[in-house]
């Protein structure tokens, strides 16, 4: 029986790819925070990942790993105080979602390290 | 992996923040600048923000137009219309024939506030690109612990 790293690595992989990609968008909705009319955008990472992680539990081991398509679940903020140029974009909200989602890549990063340094062990046979 | 591009956007962003600064310190500068008429007196400079979607090619351009990140733009720099001063200075050298000086329209109050709004979201954008340096970094020491 061979090992396939990709599945051994889970779902975390995506997780990760998904944390950058929510980052770029968070990124982007900071730099426009004083455009006037600029509407502020956001994954829906629970929905994304869940799809996803239902792909990867009913594959059999000969299938590849699907890809990450993110399109379908950009969607728009919906602001907690509307201003007058119509920017949903508010500067505390993006901040703090951007400080969470960074921390949230630091985990999945430590969780991928676990996993290969597992799959390390179980080469070596130690 | 789209880091570059968080680079691109918080750059953008610093950019258009520099540009709203310099014209906060000129209209500053200028506030009590006077004139001899109307046309020749200061008016205030104002930035026009715009956002710049960027297309990504994620999977080979199909459907990648989707994925835009949002840089930002300077559109424009338009004067400010707000009505100028004219005050009755006869012993004004630069006085037009009945004794007006014309002083420019700039609102300090307005100028202090954007200039406040300027550096936060400048340094907002400078906290973006350390963190996300600190997110590469450690993506490059994965699998070595």
């Amino acid at each position: 029986m061979g090992i396939s790293v990709d599945k051994a690595l889970g779902i975390h992989q995506y997780a990760l790819a998904m944390r950058v990609e929510r980052s770029r968008v968070i990124a982007g909705n900071l730099a426009n925070v004083d455009t006037p009319g600029y509407l502020a955008r956001d994954y829906d990472f629970k929905t994304a990942l869940r799809g996803l992680a239902s792909d990867i539990q009913g594959m059999s081991s000969q299938q590849r790993l699907p890809e990450l398509s993110l399109d379908s679940d950009l969607r728009y903020r919906v602001p907690m105080q509307p201003s007058e140029d119509g920017n949903t974009s508010e500067l505390g909200v993006e901040q703090t979602q951007f400080a969470s989602n960074a921390m949230d890549f630091e985990s999945s990063l430590t969780f991928l390290n676990m996993k290969l340094a597992g799959i390390k062990k179980a080469i070596e046979g130690q | 992996m789209a880091f570059n591009s968080i680079y691109d956007i918080a750059g953008s962003a610093m950019r258009a923040q520099t540009v709203r600064l310099n014209t906060v310190a000129s209209n500053l500068a200028n506030a009590d600048s006077a004139a001899g008429s109307e046309a020749q007196a200061y008016r205030a400079i104002k930035p026009v923000f715009a956002t710049l979607y960027q297309s990504m090619d994620v999977d080979g351009g199909a459907s990648g137009a989707h994925l835009a990140s949002a840089n930002v733009r300077i559109a424009d720099l338009v004067q400010s219309d707000r009505t100028i001063e004219k005050r009755f200075e006869p012993g004004n050298p630069i006085a037009d024939g009945e004794g007006f000086v014309y002083y420019g329209n700039v609102n300090v109050v307005e100028e202090m506030a954007d200039m406040m709004s300027a550096s936060r979201t400048f340094q907002t954008a400078a906290d973006v690109i350390t963190r996300t340096n600190s997110m590469q970094q450690s993506l490059l020491r994965l699998g070595q612990a």
